[in-house]
């Protein structure tokens, strides 16, 4: 009944949406990841229009669903003249999404860290970006990194819906497949046990990183 | 017992009844004049072709269609509204004339019925801006193509296009629309009928259809063997195909003109 074999003809398609999946990922994760510090940064230290501007941010992404934030840049902007192709509006939308869930995340690291410990810094005569870097941000990513790798693999997860917009990725390569030999089951199996590889990659490379950032923990 | 014989009495009456009135029936173009009546099918549940309108009537293309052939045969039409699967059925048991039903014609099709010549486009094709030319398959090499994954149009796409077409799958027919829409592609593969609708809702934005994919016309059903029905009901569509009348039932109900060769 299975066929496994039945996949073979198509194996540069699936080769091909899982480079187009890891690409977005990697990009993603780097664009997300900065924005989210920025705006973590803002909200924590900014002035109050500036951390009401990334409240509204943070609240709008977060309370609404991804599909429909991707719809609106790739079908709703080009009413007002932005005409964005597949991978820019997917770029943009997973960065923007990450971006607020990750805000939130690293803010809560950041406001962890005590008054006390920028004022011990201040008397050690260490300048500004000596202590934003090494006082505060370090041991404040050190606290939220586990989470902030799980929001990152679940944006991996969640770009399945960029084949909505005939973005090429892994799920737009299983759909391609099933509707051309019918084998939806073998398709689909293969598909999910790539992005389980994928997220569990993800979860090893965050791994390493972070013994190599974190490592004056393991040192004291 | 003498149930069982009454029954069985009336059962060949009944026969001998129904065999009379098929042997009557044996030129329908002949009934139809002495009737003075033309009984036409035409679909209920099918727009643009036909449907209710909103003052309960039918409407559409085929009724369009059934008028006319009514109008040059000068006699009364009767409109019998039947859906795509008992169309016909309906033929078969003689209780219309004529099927006016988005009939496609295909070999189990000509086996039952035979066919007029057709009347109405139907067909699968590449449509998009007017701006954008593409009048065969060969041209739309480098060109980004937006088509319903899965569809007819795709495989077709897929097996015939040159290598180099970049094809924009979406997932039904209705996200296929919005990205034409939208701007986000210019050219499309879809059926007229699709076409059709993105022409209604957005007139400034009516596509083009550049060429075809797959041609599958509407014929008029009618009962086989009926010889002289068929080059009566021929030489209508001729004239109306002559005259523009299919022309403007087309732009009337498609918002398209007849594609280059109709009928020919």
């Amino acid at each position: 009944m299975l066929n496994f074999s039945d996949l073979l003809p198509y194996t540069d398609v699936f080769l091909g949406g899982l480079a187009t999946t890891l690409q977005l990922t990697l990009l993603t994760t780097v664009l997300g990841v900065i924005v989210g510090t920025l705006c973590a940064s803002i909200r924590q230290y900014g002035n109050k229009p500036s951390q009401r501007a990334v409240a509204a941010y943070v609240e709008l992404i977060r309370n609404t669903p991804f599909i429909v934030q991707l719809f609106f840049i790739f079908f709703g902007l080009p009413s007002i003249g932005l005409l964005l192709t597949p991978w820019q509006a997917s770029v943009i939308a997973l960065t923007i999404n990450l971006g607020a869930y990750s805000t939130e995340i690293i803010r809560a690291g950041l406001s962890n860290i005590p008054k006390g410990q920028w004022e011990a810094a201040k008397v050690l005569g260490m300048n500004f970006r000596q202590t934003l870097v090494r006082v505060v941000f370090t041991p404040a990513f050190e606290k939220i990194y586990p989470a902030l790798t799980s929001q990152c693999i679940i944006v991996m997860l969640g770009s399945a819906v960029l084949s909505q917009i005939s973005v090429q990725d892994l799920t737009y390569a299983a759909n391609l497949v099933q509707s051309r030999n019918f084998r939806a089951f073998e398709s689909y199996v293969v598909t999910a046990l790539m992005y389980l590889g994928l997220a569990m990659l993800m979860r090893y490379i965050f791994g390493l990183i972070g013994k190599r950032v974190f490592a004056f923990r393991e040192a004291s | 017992m003498k149930a069982i014989k009454k029954l069985l009495t009336k059962t060949l009456l009944a026969t001998a009844c129904v065999t009379a009135a098929m042997t009557a029936t044996a030129d329908v173009l002949s009934d139809i004049k002495s009737r003075d009546e033309i009984r036409i099918a035409v679909p209920q549940d099918f727009p643009p072709f036909g449907s209710v309108g909103a003052d309960l009537k039918p409407q559409g293309i085929d009724v369009d269609m059934a008028n006319y052939i009514a109008d040059q045969m000068g006699v009364d039409l009767t409109i019998v509204p039947v859906t795509s699967a008992n169309r016909i059925p309906y033929l078969q048991t003689k209780k219309v004339d004529l099927v006016i039903s988005s009939l496609g014609k295909n070999p189990e099709r000509q086996k039952a019925i035979d066919f007029s010549t057709p009347y109405a486009p139907f067909f699968l094709g590449v449509f998009g801006e007017k701006s954008v030319q593409a009048p065969n398959l060969a041209a739309l090499s480098g060109k980004t193509v937006g088509v319903t994954r899965g569809s007819v149009e795709d495989l077709e796409l897929e097996r015939n296009a040159p290598s180099d077409i970049n094809i924009q799958r979406f997932e039904d027919n209705n996200t296929t629309l919005t990205a034409y829409l939208t701007g986000q592609v210019n050219l499309i593969a879809t059926g007229n009928l699709v076409a059709t609708e993105i022409a209604k809702r957005k007139p400034a934005r009516a596509p083009e259809a550049k060429f075809m994919l797959k041609d599958s016309p509407c014929y008029i059903g009618m009962a086989k063997g009926e010889a002289a029905l068929q080059a009566e009901v021929n030489a209508i569509i001729a004239k109306a195909l002559a005259e523009g009348k299919l022309n403007d039932i087309s732009m009337k109900w498609l918002k398209a003109p007849l594609p280059q060769g109709f009928g020919a």
